[in-house]
């Protein structure tokens, strides 16, 4: 299995309080109650090759939490998480660039960060540059781009790096009409080759097209496991019954 | 779970500290040159001039053995104990091992003073006595400084991020080290009973050695080299240890 969770669960302190000496200090004298919250509650799933999942539910359900164990950003508290293969993650846009490199510096940094050797960076380079459609503004700085560019340099990367397991946080649809299909194409031929998608969006359509299962999440724990139209539904079906109360 | 290749990453990072730092620059890595020497400067009209001291003529070259490896110390354990925290971003997104972070940071720190100990030597070669075989105890010298520095690095960015007053400890003892690491005067003013500060101080150790081996033309006192040695390996073992333990808890106080 790519990706497995086995009954995962994930605490945060509610506020962790400033990181200075005196919250630490008053913390020796004053016992704080501060009960942790429940990120993640008992998740268990499994992810299989070949197969793309999508994660749905709202805002601070828990749906980034467990994108970031699953790339391994943090331990769980309780149970297991068992990956198998290389991760790439885009987690949020242009993350681990800086505006001040080059389009180019910033792709090999980004290859380097993602686990790529020197060769396989200079083998994938034109590919890269070439799918991301940036052209002759590659080796411009950063901070001259739009959006869109980074974004479509983030993802150009992160696909054409292949890894075994790709984690997408909403980001797709930052990029342009012919971008996304471009990049919906190539998550096809992504998922074709064996490889595991693990998926968060708020958009229903994107997430009909691009995933045959959902996992619905509500307040850290898992509501709904199964084919994508019908976690859909139910989700979306609860939230316009909270809408007509 | 991350299995790339660290010396292509650690690599990169210390290319894209380099080059962020320098771009902007006009005269580039010129800077890191005048530094040392203007300091040099100012401690030589000092301490010739002003307070005039019994001392050597060599008392410029004497101070810039001095300002190097304290240079290099400051500004490393400054940077590397940021380092955690300036890579925020990627910490929170990224599954690299963490402490490619705190350790690149001191290489590209180590980059910098290559640039400063190739003007020492420089200096030396023209207006001291030029080469001797003892050169060779230098890279041995500084390799157990760096490890030093990364062990401090290590501990320090770990700890930085639960404690951000961290940055203030560490300026004050920089501020400290400049009086009590031996830049503008020599180990023979320094009285017995106060050696012991001293010897137990990595920095000053060092200095004590590029002054033995660049300016007296001597090799570094075997007790001297030993007590580095110990002191390097002990630091960064336990800044490896403070790392690990400490690690875990970046993600949720980040």
């Amino acid at each position: 299995m790519p990706i497995e969770f086995q009954n995962v669960s994930k605490w945060f302190p509610h506020s962790t309080g400033r990181q200075l000496l005196r919250t630490h200090i008053a913390r020796w004298f004053v016992r704080v109650h501060n009960e942790p919250f429940c990120a993640l509650r008992n998740v268990s799933f499994q992810l299989g090759h070949g197969e793309s999942l999508a994660l749905v539910g709202s805002n601070g359900a828990g749906k980034s939490t467990l994108l970031s164990l699953a790339a391994g950003l943090t331990p769980p508290d309780q149970g297991k998480v068992l990956v198998q293969g290389r991760i790439a993650a885009l987690l949020e846009l242009g993350s681990g660039f800086h505006p001040d490199l080059t389009g180019a510096e910033n792709l090999v940094l980004n290859a380097a960060l993602l686990g790529l050797s020197k060769r396989q960076t200079s083998q994938l380079f034109d590919r890269i540059v070439e799918f991301s459609g940036i052209g002759e503004f590659i080796d411009d700085p950063l901070r001259t781009y739009s959006s869109g560019m980074v974004m479509r340099l983030a993802f150009s990367v992160a696909i054409q790096c292949e890894p075994d397991i790709l984690l997408i946080d909403e980001v797709l649809a930052v990029g342009d009409a012919s971008f996304q299909e471009k990049s919906k194409d190539a998550l096809k031929s992504f998922r074709r080759a064996g490889k595991s998608l693990l998926f968060v969006s708020h958009s229903a359509g994107a997430v009909r097209e691009m995933c045959d299962r959902a996992i619905w999440i509500d307040h850290g724990s898992v509501m709904m496991d199964g084919p994508v139209s019908e976690v859909l539904d139910a989700y979306q079906g609860r939230a316009v019954m909270q809408q007509g109360q | 779970m991350w299995n790339g290749d660290y010396l292509f990453l650690i690599r990169n990072l210390i290319e894209k500290d380099f080059k962020v730092r320098y771009r902007n620059m006009s005269l580039g890595v010129l800077w890191s040159l005048l530094n040392p020497l203007i300091m040099m400067g100012i401690l030589t009209f000092i301490f010739t001039k002003i307070f005039a001291q019994p001392h050597d003529r060599n008392f410029p070259l004497s101070v810039l053995c001095g300002l190097v490896p304290l240079n290099f110390f400051t500004l490393a354990w400054m940077t590397g104990a940021s380092s955690i925290l300036d890579n925020a971003s990627l910490i929170k997104r990224v599954p690299v091992p963490r402490h490619v972070f705190p350790i690149a940071s001191v290489l590209s720190n180590c980059l910098h003073l290559l640039i400063q100990i190739a003007l020492l030597l420089a200096i030396i070669l023209v207006f001291g006595r030029g080469v001797n075989i003892h050169w060779l105890w230098l890279p041995l010298i500084w390799g157990l400084e760096i490890l030093f520095v990364m062990g401090l690095a290590l501990a320090f960015s770990a700890v930085n991020v639960y404690v951000r007053d961290t940055r203030y400890v560490i300026e004050s003892t920089n501020t400290v080290l400049f009086w009590l690491v031996p830049v503008f005067y020599s180990f023979a003013l320094i009285p017995m009973r106060f050696r012991g500060i001293y010897e137990i101080n990595p920095v000053a150790a060092l200095v004590l050695m590029m002054r033995n081996v660049l300016l007296e033309g001597h090799a570094p006192l075997g007790s001297t080299l030993v007590r580095l040695a110990i002191v390097s390996l002990v630091m960064f073992g336990s800044g490896w240890f403070v790392f690990r333990r400490l690690r875990d808890g970046f993600y949720a106080r980040l």
